[in-house]
Formats: C-alpha cells, sequence, structure tokens
C-alpha cells in the first residue's frame, strides 16, 4: 500500500514546477510575523529566496506572476517536533540511544510530508523517540516532498538531540508493563537523572581523554588517539554547544530536575518539550535560555499530563519563555495554524504572537531564524498560502512553496485526482495479475512468489 | 489547590441557584439555526424553558443580561464521546468504556457517568451543553455495548445530567478484518482470507440469533404462557426491537457500511450510523434506508494514505450532498479528550466545502433530529428548553470566545480545573 501510495504521490508532484523560478506574488495580504502586514502587497522570488517584499515590487522580465487577490500569505510553517519522514522512530533497546540517529533513516517517500504540505508546513524537527532517558539524533527537514533522502535535511541547521524525561523513559523499567526478566533501568523519574547524569560523566572524561590528546598533539608530541566512541560523541557535541538538546518532559520536577543537571555539567537545553506543567516553572524555565516547545491544548491523556493547561504556552511567553507550538502528529501537524488560534482564546496572545509561535519562534529555537520563520528580504522563500486568514478555522492552504518552489498546490491536487484514481485502478489489476501469474505458473524462487 | 476547590464547589451551588423570575438576554444577535438571525434580539428564559424569542419580548421583572455586541447560539452537542467514562486515557482504573462481553445491551453509559469528571466542564465552556456519551469507543470489542446516554453537561448527579438514558443501543459492527498471520507462516504467505470470512460470517449469524433470541423473549412475554423468567439483556432489547431506540451501528468503512444497513433492514430496526470513514458508492442506499449518520472526527488522516489528503475533512460534505441526515461527533478513539473541540472539528468540514450553516446544524438541530429530541434542543425556540450561548463570534471559529453558558436555563460556571491553574500559577512569584 505504501508503494502505491508513493506512486499516486510522485504523479501529484509531476505536475509541479521542477525547479525555483522568479516569481512575484501579488495582491496578496502578507502576514510576515516580524514585520508586520501588508494589505495588498507583493512578494519576489528569486533563486529561492525572498528578494524584495512590499506594496510594490520590481517584476523582472520573464517572471511568473501569481495573483494572489483574496489570498493570505504567510511564512511556511515550522514544527518543532514531528516524527514523520523517517523508518524509525526508538531504539528503544538501551537507556541512552545518542550513536543512533533519525539522519540515517529518512524516508522521502513518507505521504505524511505531502500532507504537511497540504497543511501549510515547510520545515520541521524529526525527532527520536522518548523510550530513553538520552534518545538519538534529530535532523531539521524541509518537506522537499518528490527528492530523495539527502535532500531533506535543512543545510546549516545545527544538529540536535532528543532526551526523555518522565513516564516513557521508565516505562521499560516497570514490573507491571514489562516482565520482570526484560525490566531495563530506569524504572523511576530517580532513575531518569542518574541515568543522563552518568552519560555526562562519562562524556566529561572522554573529553578530557580528547583535550589531553589534542594538548600533547600541540606540543609535538606523538600520542595515541583514545578509541573514538560514537555514544560519547554526540554527548561532547552537547558539552561543546554544537549539538541541540530537544527534551521530552511533562512535569515541572522533571524540567527542573533536567535544568539542574545541565547547569551542572554546564550545557544548554535548547528546547523543553512537550513540557505541559511548563507554565508552573516559566520563571526558571526562563532564566534558563530554554525554549518551549509545547502542544496547544492536548491533555489528560496520561497522568503526567493531567495538569495541562491550554493556557501553558501564554504563562510561559508572558514570563520570558520562547514558545513554540508543536504536533508530535501528522494528523495535528496538517492545522498547526488552527492550533495557534487557540493561544488567542486560551490566554489572550496577540494574532502576531500566535502566528509567531508556529514561524519565527520554532525558527529561534532550531537556530535556523536567519533563514526561515518569517517573510523578510533575503530569507528563504518558504511561504503558506492560505483563501482566507490562517487563524480562521475556515480557511485552508491553497499553496506551499519551499525555496521558491511550489511544492503543494490544491488546484493541482484537485485536477490531478481523476489521472490518480485510474493509475490506482491501473496498479490495483496489475497486482491482481501478478498474484493471479503466481498462483498458476511455475514456481519460481524469490520472495516475491513465495507462498 | 483545596482552597481552588472550595471557591469552584461555591460558585457552583450560587451557579446552581434558579433564576424564578426568569432572565432576558437583550440586545444580541440570535441565531435561532430553525430560524432567520435575529439582529439586536432577545431571549427571555423561564424555569429552565425559552418562553420567547424575538426583536421584542415581554420581559418584564424578568434579570436583564445585556448582550449588545454578541451572539447567542443553541448550545452544540457532541453526538459521540466518553464523556464522564473515561478521565485519564491511559490510566485503566480510570476508564469505564468498553465492558467485557459480547451482547451487553443492558449495560447503562448514563449510570457510570461521574458528574464531576473534568472534561465536562472543560467542555461545556467551550459552548458544547449536551452530549452523547458512548458505552464502548468506536476501536472497542465487537457487537452490543450498550445503551449510549444523552446527558446535559452540568449537573450533581447523573440523574439531574440525564436527558434520554437510552439514546441509542450502540453495537460495534463486526469488520471483515485479515487476522494477524500465523507465526510459522513463511514470509509472503497470504492471510487465510477464507478464515476471516468464516470468522466474520460467524459473527453476524451470532449477532441475529441474538436478535432473534430477543425476539422469542419479547413474543413469548406478550403469549398466554405464565411463568417466563425476566431476563434483562432481552428485555433491555424490546425498545429496540419496537423501533423506540435506534440501533447506532459503529461502521468505518463502506463494506462494513453496507452490511449494517443490511443487517438493519433485516433486523427492521432504526439505525442510525456512525464513524463512517467514507460514504463510497453508498449514499443513495443510505437514503432509501432513512439513516442518518453521525460523522467524526474531521480532524482526521485519510482513511487510505493514498486517498486524497483532505478526504477526512470533506467527508461531511460528502454525506451533505448525498442528502443524508448528519450530526458531528469526536469520538474517543485515537485522540483523546477532544469533545471540546467539536465546534472546529464542524468548521474544518466547513472549510472544505460543508456550508457553513449546515457545519452549525451538524452539531445542534440535525444532532437533536437524530437523537430524537428536535422538540426540545438544538434550537432557539419558544418552549424548547433553555441551552444557551453567548459568545462575541461565531462559535465554530477558535478565536471566538464563549462569555456564557446556560443549560436548562441554569448559567454555569466558567470555571474549570484548568482556569483555577491558570490563575494560580500566572500569578506565581
Amino acid at each position: 500500500m505504501r508503494a502505491l501510495a508513493v506512486a499516486v504521490g510522485l504523479i501529484g508532484f509531476a505536475g509541479l514546477s521542477a525547479r525555483a523560478e522568479t516569481m512575484v506574488i501579488r495582491n496578496a495580504t502578507i502576514l510576515t510575523v516580524t514585520k508586520g502586514t501588508i494589505q495588498k502587497g507583493s512578494i519576489l522570488i528569486r533563486d529561492g529566496k525572498i528578494a524584495e517584499v512590499g506594496e510594490t515590487v520590481d517584476t523582472p522580465a520573464g517572471a511568473t506572476a501569481m495573483d494572489a487577490a483574496g489570498l493570505y500569505v504567510m511564512p511556511g510553517i515550522i514544527d518543532c517536533h514531528s516524527h514523520i519522514a523517517t523508518e524509525a522512530v526508538n531504539e528503544g533497546s538501551v537507556s541512552v540511544s545518542s550513536m543512533v540517529g533519525i539522519p540515517d533513516t529518512l524516508n522521502p517517500e513518507d505521504i505524511h510530508i505531502y500532507d504537511a504540505l497540504a497543511g501549510g508546513v515547510t520545515t520541521a524537527n524529526i525527532l527520536h523517540g522518548s523510550a530513553n532517558a538520552i534518545g538519538g539524533k534529530t535532523v531539521v527537514i524541509k518537506m522537499r516532498w518528490g527528492k530523495t533522502a539527502p535532500e531533506l535535511p535543512f543545510a546549516g541547521a545545527p544538529p540536535g538531540i532528543k532526551f526523555a524525561l518522565g513516564e516513557n523513559p521508565k516505562r521499560q523499567g516497570n514490573p507491571s508493563v514489562f516482565r520482570s526478566t526484560n525490566l531495563r533501568y530506569p524504572a523511576t523519574r530517580m532513575g531518569v537523572a542518574d541515568t543522563i547524569r552518568e552519560a555526562f560523566n562519562e562524556a566529561k572524561i572522554y573529553q578530557a581523554k580528547w583535550n589531553d590528546y589534542r594538548a600533547a598533539v600541540a606540543r609535538g608530541e606523538k600520542a595515541i588517539p583514545p578509541r573514538q566512541d560514537l555514544k560519547l560523541d554526540p554527548l561532547v557535541e552537547v558539552l561543546e554547544g554544537k549539538r541541540l538538546v530537544h527534551a521530552h518532559c511533562y512535569r515541572a520536577d522533571e524540567i527542573l530536575m533536567l535544568l539542574k543537571i545541565a547547569d551542572d555539567y554546564g550545557f544548554k537545553i535548547r528546547t523543553l518539550q512537550h513540557v505541559l506543567e511548563g507554565y508552573k516553572v516559566a520563571g526558571e524555565i526562563a532564566a534558563h535560555g530554554t525554549g518551549a516547545s509545547t502542544f496547544s491544548d492536548w491533555y489528560g491523556y496520561k497522568e503526567e499530563a493531567n495538569d495541562a493547561i491550554p493556557y501553558n504556552a501564554a504563562i510561559m511567553a508572558r514570563k520570558g519563555v520562547l514558545v513554540s507550538l508543536n504536533s508530535d502528529s501528522e494528523q495535528l501537524m496538517r492545522h498547526l495554524n488552527d492550533e495557534a488560534a487557540k493561544v488567542m482564546k486560551y490566554g489572550g496572545m496577540s494574532e502576531t504572537e500566535a502566528l509567531s509561535m508556529i514561524t519565527i519562534n520554532p525558527a529561534k529555537q532550531l537556530e535556523i531564524d536567519s533563514r526561515v520563520g518569517s517573510i523578510e528580504v533575503g530569507k528563504d522563500a518558504d511561504l503558506a498560502i492560505f483563501d482566507g486568514h490562517p487563524l480562521s478555522n475556515y480557511s485552508k492552504v491553497v499553496k506551499t512553496i519551499i525555496d521558491g518552489q511550489v511544492y503543494f498546490d490544491r488546484a493541482n491536487d484537485l485536477a490531478q485526482r481523476p489521472a490518480r484514481e485510474k493509475e490506482k485502478e491501473r496498479l490495483f489489476e496489475l497486482d491482481k495479475q501478478r498474484m493471479k501469474a503466481a498462483q498458476s505458473g511455475p514456481r519460481r524462487t524469490g520472495p516475491e512468489v513465495r507462498e | 489547590m483545596k482552597r481552588a476547590a472550595l471557591i469552584l464547589l461555591v460558585a457552583s451551588i450560587a451557579a446552581w441557584a434558579a433564576d424564578d423570575a426568569g432572565f432576558v438576554i437583550e440586545h444580541a444577535t440570535i441565531h435561532p439555526v430553525t430560524a432567520p438571525d435575529i439582529p439586536d434580539g432577545s431571549v427571555l428564559v423561564k424555569d429552565g424553558k425559552i418562553v420567547a424569542v424575538g426583536a421584542h419580548v415581554n420581559a418584564r421583572g424578568a434579570r436583564r443580561i445585556d448582550g449588545k455586541g454578541l451572539h447567542v447560539y443553541p448550545g452544540m452537542i457532541n453526538s459521540a464521546t466518553d464523556l464522564g467514562l473515561s478521565e485519564i486515557a491511559a490510566v485503566r482504573e480510570t476508564n469505564d468504556t468498553n465492558e467485557l462481553g459480547e451482547f451487553d445491551p443492558q449495560l447503562q453509559a448514563l449510570v457510570a457517568v461521574n458528574p464531576a469528571s473534568e472534561h465536562i466542564p472543560v467542555t461545556r465552556v467551550n459552548g458544547v451543553t449536551s452530549a452523547i456519551t458512548l458505552p464502548a469507543t468506536e476501536t472497542g470489542p465487537e457487537m452490543i455495548a450498550g445503551q449510549a446516554a444523552l446527558i446535559h453537561l452540568d449537573g450533581w448527579t447523573w440523574e439531574q445530567m440525564d436527558i434520554q438514558p437510552d439514546a441509542a443501543m450502540e453495537i460495534i459492527f463486526p469488520t471483515l478484518r485479515a487476522p494477524r498471520r500465523p507465526f510459522f507462516a513463511a514470509p509472503g504467505a497470504p492471510a487465510p482470507f477464507r478464515e476471516t470470512q468464516r470468522a466474520y460470517d460467524e459473527k453476524i449469524r451470532r449477532l441475529k440469533d441474538f436478535f432473534e433470541q430477543a425476539r422469542r423473549y419479547e413474543t413469548a412475554k406478550k403469549g398466554p404462557e405464565a411463568g417466563l423468567e425476566r431476563h434483562l439483556r432481552y428485555e433491555a432489547m424490546i425498545p429496540v426491537l419496537d423501533g423506540k431506540t435506534p440501533v447506532l451501528i459503529v461502521a468505518q468503512r463502506e463494506r462494513e457500511m453496507k452490511a449494517a444497513l443490511a443487517f438493519a433492514r433485516e433486523e427492521k430496526v432504526k439505525v442510525i450510523l456512525a464513524g463512517c470513514q467514507e460514504l463510497g458508492k453508498l449514499g443513495p442506499e443510505i437514503k432509501t434506508a432513512g439513516a442518518s449518520v453521525i460523522l467524526g472526527p474531521t480532524l482526521a488522516m485519510p482513511l487510505e494514505e493514498d486517498m486524497p489528503y483532505d478526504q477526512a475533512y470533506a467527508l461531511p460534505n460528502e454525506f451533505y450532498k448525498a442528502g443524508i441526515l448528519f450530526a458531528l461527533g469526536t469520538f474517543p478513539g485515537e485522540v483523546e479528550h477532544e469533545a471540546r473541540n467539536l465546534p472546529y472539528q464542524a468548521s474544518m468540514a466547513a472549510a472544505f466545502g460543508l456550508p457553513k450553516d449546515e457545519a452549525l446544524r451538524a452539531v445542534t438541530i440535525n444532532a437533536a433530529k437524530i437523537w430524537g429530541v428536535a422538540d426540545k434542543l438544538g434550537s432557539i425556540e419558544t418552549g424548547k428548553v433553555a441551552d444557551l450561548i453567548l459568545t462575541d463570534g461565531d462559535p465554530l471559529e477558535t478565536r471566538t470566545s464563549v462569555k456564557k453558558v446556560f443549560i436548562a436555563g441554569r448559567e454555569v460556571d466558567m470555571t474549570t480545573r484548568q482556569t483555577e491553574l491558570y490563575e494560580l500559577y500566572r500569578k506565581r512569584p
């Protein structure tokens, strides 16, 4: 079924422009997010970048013009927490799995990339799961549907790593969930704290060995390098500020626990993910300079989410925390604009603050804000175009642009549906015939005909 | 937190006190749903009922609520929830849906509704004033799950919340689902379809058998023979067999929906299809059967990943275009505790084709019609129960804020555990 979906999806892609072109979007309401709203404005896109924005812009010869009267243009939506486009999420066999990473398992054929585009999402932070206290490496991608795996990552985005606190990393230590022969340390929040401390203790020792070695080499000595440790390398990068930590957490106590460990070992937590009780310790989070990426209104689905309130984002933002709204779900990911409207309802944030939480704020959290997250000259031409105000529930995405290239076009999608249906029927027919042939024909070796 | 709870309790008691002389909401835009909007209109409420609606109403002596610049809508009805039956989804002890056993028509969701559930206030402050609470989730065990209840989202006890204790008999219709492949089978071996078919046929046979047994019980009960022992399971089936209580058949795919319609036709029972995730070619058949449908959640992925990306969003409009009476429910299933987001499930359907007024009807009057309470709920009309919401705009828009909620004429407290925590922690030094 997946292969079929991909085949069908690729047809959808074939009709779109294959590469970035010079384009002018005219007569649109432009929500720049960082520089106000331009009624009846225009955007010039050249070489995949925003070349001009304003009430009027130059129209170079040969530029494609798009009349966007009645439409709203906003920066492409950025989701700071997603698990799409990857073949694997959790390496759950160990409590520290920093040796593995999502960059190794990217799947460009995941139809959810296209779904995300249809919801105006252009960039997402693809995270390892939350099965272990220290999880795998993460990667920021653009939704370049139709491209290959190496073309998905956001070039220049700093690498990241997933941490996880609370119920999930201690689940495999719980004898009532797993059989007692299969228990994995830790089973408690104390153990989660210890697991992280042990790992950084090890990483510090390892780092010191390398430092000694490099110092010796610098002195001109013939030294033997320490043996490379693939588990500890990423943690040393964290210590050196070269890898961003995205930590899954729920309760206030565990949030402070992690901030304390980070302080003790001298590293930063870039974002707290979910952070549903962040509102209880917003001041402490702000003081640490840590960002928070949360759900708009999910609550009550597990014990540690029982004190979750939809005012979480608003309280944290007002207390100085950099806040983004994320999805953690291929479903929620498709209407993050509607989720943003919830911070206006719950906590009275402004329109700009609401839009910031799905654009420039996650861009800052991922340290890609010089490139994306707002409509400004020089930034990547990553745009979501809606048929109404994106904070209205009645609006939908009509076009999504990445690097100046149209990756989603609703009109195109609708026009191609009959052809896709036909193609689907043809593939089903082909499959049926192949099954028949396999049953009646001579027995061959190979997995496709084994019964 | 104890102090907060006490304040909440006192506030609830105050809110509970009846408005003896009645109250009138004036100078608001009234959206009756079943009649054109009334700009600068009034709604007069007395003894829990709407006694007058219009541009001018005689409201002498009534408490006055200024609705200038605001809007009055009927309270919304969520047609599929587990409200009161599930508190923390992942904690088994707090869940009371999905009982053991295949034939449980005697089970009543109503008696297990926890009136103190935190999800009830959280849902009603968004303008949802009543809900169907289901004995089983849509992914629950197949066969007869029990009686779904229509409840008001306010009350000290489930008895006070009760609107219709047997709004429908819920059946999770058997699915023709491929069984798990035996572990010893060679890789690539086809699933034993014949076995699947046999298991499915057997389930349908037993379901029909149970209906037949209940029917014989009913006949025996009416007959002259003395000494028939009372049988609670069959007893519960009598209103269904008599056509008084509809069966709510959860059937997600076209194949099951079609089979469910055939089943209802053969058993001569009134049917509501629920949880349908496609329409396929069934439009005319559903219409001919006179079946109504509960759709949702619309905020969902396409049923199959090779279907159009907006398949779930556009589905309500497909049913509308087919002329089928439908209402929306959030369903307990995949995303837990979504009952409060009913209005946004409706507006998503509107973004993808469903006319806006039809989206509103799907959470008000059409739901009331399906649940057989159109004479009481679902619109602002004289004589109806005063389930009203006062808003600063379209309630299907997230940005709109719900200012006041009235359930059966009582102004409910807009405080929830969530607003309490908000107030407590926003002020934390």
